[in-house]
């Protein structure tokens, strides 16, 4: 073994030990982002507890995909800490010593970002092929083909080019390429968007079942209140260049700040609460009706 | 610390038993596949009780060996089995790649879809030409519905913003035909015929001809690229349904202003051009630029600077065609925005140099040689 490849299994352990032991997935301190005139961020502290879906919610125009790229180190900040698993991310996106890391999340971009000269099978290969060229072919084609069935995406997407797809199904495939290496850290950015209320209950589910199966720590940023009271344990709110509060939905309406009241108690948040409380009310009334 | 992934077969009077150990997950893996593949006698039962992580692919790779052998799964942990459980669900062959077309089939194939390609571009552009030509009679009968405007913005974005650029590509070539052009006749003491040369050359030909490769290069390519993104984010659909017609708000303005301004910048490419002729003239051939422009005004008849500024306006007519028809074709992606910028400029060019050869022909027969 060489001293580099020493160094990466040194650093690949330490990080094993830091994954298992730390509560804390990734931590920000005191961010801020600024562009030109406009500061995006400034003094901005999250936490994101391992095992968690933490949903982001906010305006539009919060930086709510500027703090994303951040974590994930496309945005060097002005200022501010960002630590993922313990290790600092700022600047290293390009650092072969944060390899290791990388290794460890997967990002879904919002519209997908395939790679389009690809097939979608080999769009979910380039992460295996890139981190782990040991895998024999026959065996990465397999592991393709399971993570492609595994998205909830047809047997016949496979030799498809990305431009043959619709939006949903775009996201699925990027899903299935950020969840190739068997993330622990799972970046969304709007998974949602654009799907048809169907579709986009599906994708919750499996984003929701994937996060039991795997164990991961998802980073989910939404507009869609049904998906933020479906599946997300925490929701973070930003607003005023801060993350003004973080905590479960309960415990976010029990504020009254302005904007979050607004927020979850709209036309929309009330209608999305009624959603969620019905089939719970149906399991009611069809107890009483078996009692009588 | 935990150990990679590790195999330890066990051969018993009810069949082998394959113990499994280590941690199971991609990182760890090493060739555990390539071992386990190279298992050949039948296995019974797969011992996972020492295996302490693992992952799906590991999972899949246990899955599929326990497949191939018809094998048992014992002693493996709750997170372990429902993984295997999970992986295994509809397992089904699925295809990576298209399947691939025989070279001989796909490359007629192409000939066959390039030549269909280039037909319907034609027609399609014989058609954008005849809708062009509705559009400007009834702004010819509506003057009002002209877009003043837009038209004078197009002017200085196709005109006055390229005069250095094509200020500065004239003289370089004024110098080159000059230097080339020396270098030949003095072979025959006939320097002084560069003159001739240079200032033929340029009013006929270059001036014309250059300008109109470097405006279809920076104007076409945009005009192109321009509709093509309105077209994508349904601006233009927007326009129709407010009726708005697209063909006089945006095709018009462009193509009156290319109509316009390839003359002007034609001629003065030829003027730049020829001071860069008369400039090398002076430093080179020691033609002071007195008897330079005496001769010139003895050697270059008016009719070459008519030759040129007959050709010009239809250069631009069709370099701002053919961007507008491009940009309207693009669909569906964002890939289709480049793919039809550069047929834009490609088609411009070479439309401007066929009808080049023919208007060459055209003046001989008029006389005009």
């Amino acid at each position: 073994m060489t001293p580099e490849e020493e160094a990466a299994l040194e650093a690949e352990q330490r990080l094993e030990e830091a994954v298992q032991s730390s509560d804390i997935a990734i931590s920000v301190r005191g961010l801020r982002n600024s562009f030109g005139e406009q500061t995006v961020h400034e003094d901005l502290d999250l936490d994101v507890r391992k095992g968690e879906i933490l949903g982001v919610v906010g305006g539009s125009g919060t930086g709510k995909s500027v703090l994303m790229r951040s974590i994930i180190g496309l945005q060097t900040p002005d200022a501010g800490e960002v630590n993922v698993f313990g290790e600092s991310m700022i600047g290293r996106l390009d650092d072969d010593e944060a390899l290791a890391i990388r290794k460890r999340w997967g990002v879904l971009f919002q519209g997908g970002a395939l790679f389009s000269t690809l097939t979608v099978a080999e769009n979910v290969e380039v992460p295996l092929r890139e981190y782990y060229p040991n895998i024999g072919a026959k065996l990465r084609d397999e592991i393709a083909a399971y993570k492609i069935r595994m998205t909830g995406l047809p047997n016949d997407a496979g030799p498809k080019y990305p431009s043959e797809l619709s939006g949903g199904m775009k996201k699925r495939a990027g899903l299935a390429r950020a969840l190739a290496l068997d993330p622990d850290l799972l970046f969304l950015d709007e998974p949602t968007a654009g799907l048809d209320p169907i579709g986009a209950a599906a994708f919750d589910e499996q984003t929701r079942q994937l996060q039991q199966t795997l164990g991961l720590t998802v980073f989910l940023i939404t507009h869609d209140l049904d998906t933020l009271f479906s599946i997300c344990d925490r929701v973070a709110v930003l607003a005023d260049k801060k993350v003004i509060a973080v905590g479960t939905i309960e415990e976010l309406l029990a504020t009254d700040h302005p904007w979050i009241q607004e927020y979850f108690n709209g036309p929309r948040g009330r209608a999305a609460v009624s959603a969620q409380q019905k089939p719970k009310r149906e399991l009611a009334s069809g107890a009483q009706a078996e009692r009588q | 610390m935990m150990q990679p992934a590790n195999l330890q077969e066990d051969p018993r009077d009810d069949g082998t038993v394959v113990h499994l150990s280590g941690n199971l997950a991609v990182a760890h893996l090493g060739d555990l596949p390539e071992q386990l593949d190279a298992i050949s006698r039948p296995v019974a039962r797969i011992d996972m009780a020492q295996v302490d992580h693992i992952d799906t692919i590991g999972a899949w790779t246990v899955h599929r060996f326990a497949a191939r052998h018809k094998a048992e799964i014992v002693g493996a942990s709750e997170d372990a089995t429902r993984l295997i459980s999970e992986v295994g669900r509809d397992d089904e062959p699925m295809a990576i790649r298209p399947d691939p077309t025989p070279p001989l089939q796909r490359v007629l194939g192409e000939i066959g879809a390039a030549t269909r390609m280039a037909g319907n571009t034609m027609v399609g552009l014989l058609g954008f030409f005849g809708a062009t030509l509705v559009a400007s009679w009834t702004l010819i009968k509506h003057p009002r519905r002209l877009r003043m405007n837009a038209v004078v913005q197009r002017l200085e974005v196709v005109g006055v913003s390229a005069l250095a650029i094509i200020g500065l590509m004239s003289f370089l070539i004024g110098i080159v035909i000059a230097q080339q052009g020396s270098v030949q006749l003095r072979q025959f003491g006939l320097e002084v015929m560069t003159i001739n040369l240079v200032g033929r050359l340029t009013f006929r030909e270059l001036g014309v001809l250059m300008t109109a490769i470097m405006v279809a290069g920076r104007s076409g390519s945009a005009f192109a690229a321009q509709l093509g993104t309105m077209k994508l984010t349904e601006e233009i659909d927007a326009m129709r349904t407010i009726g708005v017609s697209p063909m006089e708000a945006l095709v018009m303005p462009r193509v009156i202003a290319a109509i316009i301004m390839m003359p002007l910048l034609g001629f003065y490419a030829s003027i730049v051009a020829i001071i860069g002729g008369g400039f090398l003239c002076a430093v080179a051939l020691d033609i002071p630029p007195v008897t330079f422009v005496q001769r010139l005004r003895e050697v270059v008849p008016i009719t070459d600077l008519y030759v040129g500024m007959i050709k010009a306006p239809v250069f631009g007519l069709i370099i701002a065609i053919c961007g507008c028809f491009q940009g309207m074709q693009v669909k569906a992606n964002a890939e289709e925005v480049g793919n039809r910028t550069t047929a834009a400029v490609v088609q411009a060019i070479f439309l401007v140099i066929v009808l080049d050869a023919f208007f060459a022909v055209f003046f001989t027969w008029v006389g005009w040689i």
